[in-house]
């Protein structure tokens, strides 16, 4: 990498960078599969309250794993609505973060799950909350020389429900018009993030009484997915669904 | 690059720009999967990568070393159709046909993770796979007929 910089690109299921990439909007003088740097993990491993999803991870595995199942479900629903099924056996988490797009399915859940970003480069580590990691539309904190080793998932340790929802225009291999995830507590303390509703995906804190207020921060566009307004109207009812279900799983 | 496709091992030299579907088409002459929005959108490029369904568009040749690749040209053994292949022309679920190998692939992955899928299940495997026909009720048919058939 260092030898490219800063002009390489990393290539994991290559969803995002291979349309990029055939589009002729860059040409890297370089690009490197990073399925095949040792060590690189496809692993999701349990360990001291935290669940540490490897750079490999793909939709299609996150999916199909009972620890993410039993502790993220939120999670489960976004990487289960990600492209087809052909985009979710190759997409991976990793890069849905990386590719920093405000619609990026995965990002609200690892937002309000407190997702924290293994960072590596040849010389040195880092964390970082997944709340700073996204600077603006395709922009992250990395530095040319990094890359995302894994993402790092705190486990609840006192009881939360938690949802996902999501407005597209068709059912089926469409980026999101707008969506949300919530956790909620028995305390009724509500943390949210939306995508698609402002530049990044964005995390806002709050309570059970307070969801006009948290979707009020948002500040979404209008495009060929839908209007400023009605993007706006959308998170609010999305929201009040959201937690209602997050209710429902807290109570189980 | 060496790799194994339907069941025949390869050795090639592969220009490093090249997708797996180019390499497929154009240096391998297997030209039953189809390139059309070549950017993962419409599915008609389908192949089975070491066993799971993907869209050889958005996979560099050079990812697919050391793989093994199924392609619809290696879904008929010993002159006998797949059982997919035979529902498709049983149920007239092929139109002008373009969209099929992509079609019947996705549906080998689908059956072969779940061999009972319900209507919605199907079209949920298939959901990255469209058809300009729009001969969709048919080609469901020919899925459920293929899986043994459950409502
Ligand atoms: C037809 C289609 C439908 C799609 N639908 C959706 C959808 O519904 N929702 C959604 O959110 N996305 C969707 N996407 C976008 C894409 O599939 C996801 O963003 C996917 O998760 C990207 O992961 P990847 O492994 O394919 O990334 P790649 O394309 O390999 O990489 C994406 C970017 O991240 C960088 N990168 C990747 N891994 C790392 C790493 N470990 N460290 C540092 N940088 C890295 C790459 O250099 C590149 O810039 C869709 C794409 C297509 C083609």
């Amino acid at each position: 990498m260092r030898e490219f910089a800063p002009d390489v690109r990393l290539l994991a299921g290559g969803t995002d960078l291979m349309v990029r990439l055939r589009s002729g909007r860059f040409r890297p003088n370089a690009v490197v599969d990073v399925k095949r740097v040792s060590g690189w993990s496809s692993q999701i491993v349990e360990t001291e309250g935290v669940l540490r999803i490897g750079a490999g991870v793909t939709m299609t595995d996150l999916v199909a794993d009972t620890k993410v199942q039993r502790h993220f479900p939120a999670l489960v629903e976004a990487a289960s609505v990600v492209g087809s099924i052909q985009i979710r056996n190759r997409a991976t988490l990793a890069g849905n973060i990386c590719n920093a797009s405000p619609a990026a399915d995965t990002a609200p859940p690892l937002l309000v799950c407190g997702a924290i970003v293994n960072i590596a480069s040849a010389w040195d580590e880092r964390r970082l909350p997944l709340h700073e990691f996204f600077l603006a539309p395709g922009k992250t904190a990395l530095a040319p020389s990094e890359l995302v080793e894994s993402l790092d998932l705190p486990i609840p340790a006192e009881p939360v429900g938690s949802s996902f929802q999501r407005i597209t225009r068709r059912r089926g291999v469409d980026l999101a018009t707008v969506n949300l995830s919530c956790t909620l507590n028995a305390a009724g303390e509500v943390r949210m993030a939306f995508g698609a509703a402002a530049p990044i995906p964005l995390l806002v804190n709050g309570t059970v009484a307070s969801l006009e207020e948290m979707t009020a921060q948002a500040r979404p566009i209008s495009d060929i997915r839908g209007g400023q307004d009605y993007r706006q109207a959308m998170l609010l009812v999305m929201a009040r669904r959201a937690l209602e279900i997050a209710r429902g799983r807290l109570s189980r | 690059m060496k790799l194994t496709i339907n069941g025949q091992e390869i050795a090639r030299d592969v220009a490093q720009h090249h997708t797996l579907l180019e390499f497929l088409r154009d240096d391998i002459g297997l030209t039953g999967t189809k390139e059309c929005c070549a950017e993962g959108e419409c599915g008609a490029c389908t192949v089975l990568l070491d066993g799971k369904a993907i869209n050889s568009c958005l996979v560099l040749a050079a990812e697919a070393d050391g793989s093994i690749v199924t392609t619809i040209e290696g879904l008929e053994k010993d002159g006998q159709l797949d059982p997919l292949q035979q529902a498709f022309i049983d149920k007239g679920a092929v139109q002008c046909g373009f969209c099929i190998p992509g079609m019947i692939m996705a549906a080998k992955y689908l059956l072969q993770e779940n061999s009972n899928p319900t209507e919605a299940e199907i079209k949920q495997g298939l959901a990255g796979n469209l058809c300009r026909c729009a001969g969709y009720s048919r080609i469901i048919d020919a899925v459920r007929e293929a899986s043994g058939g459950r409502k």
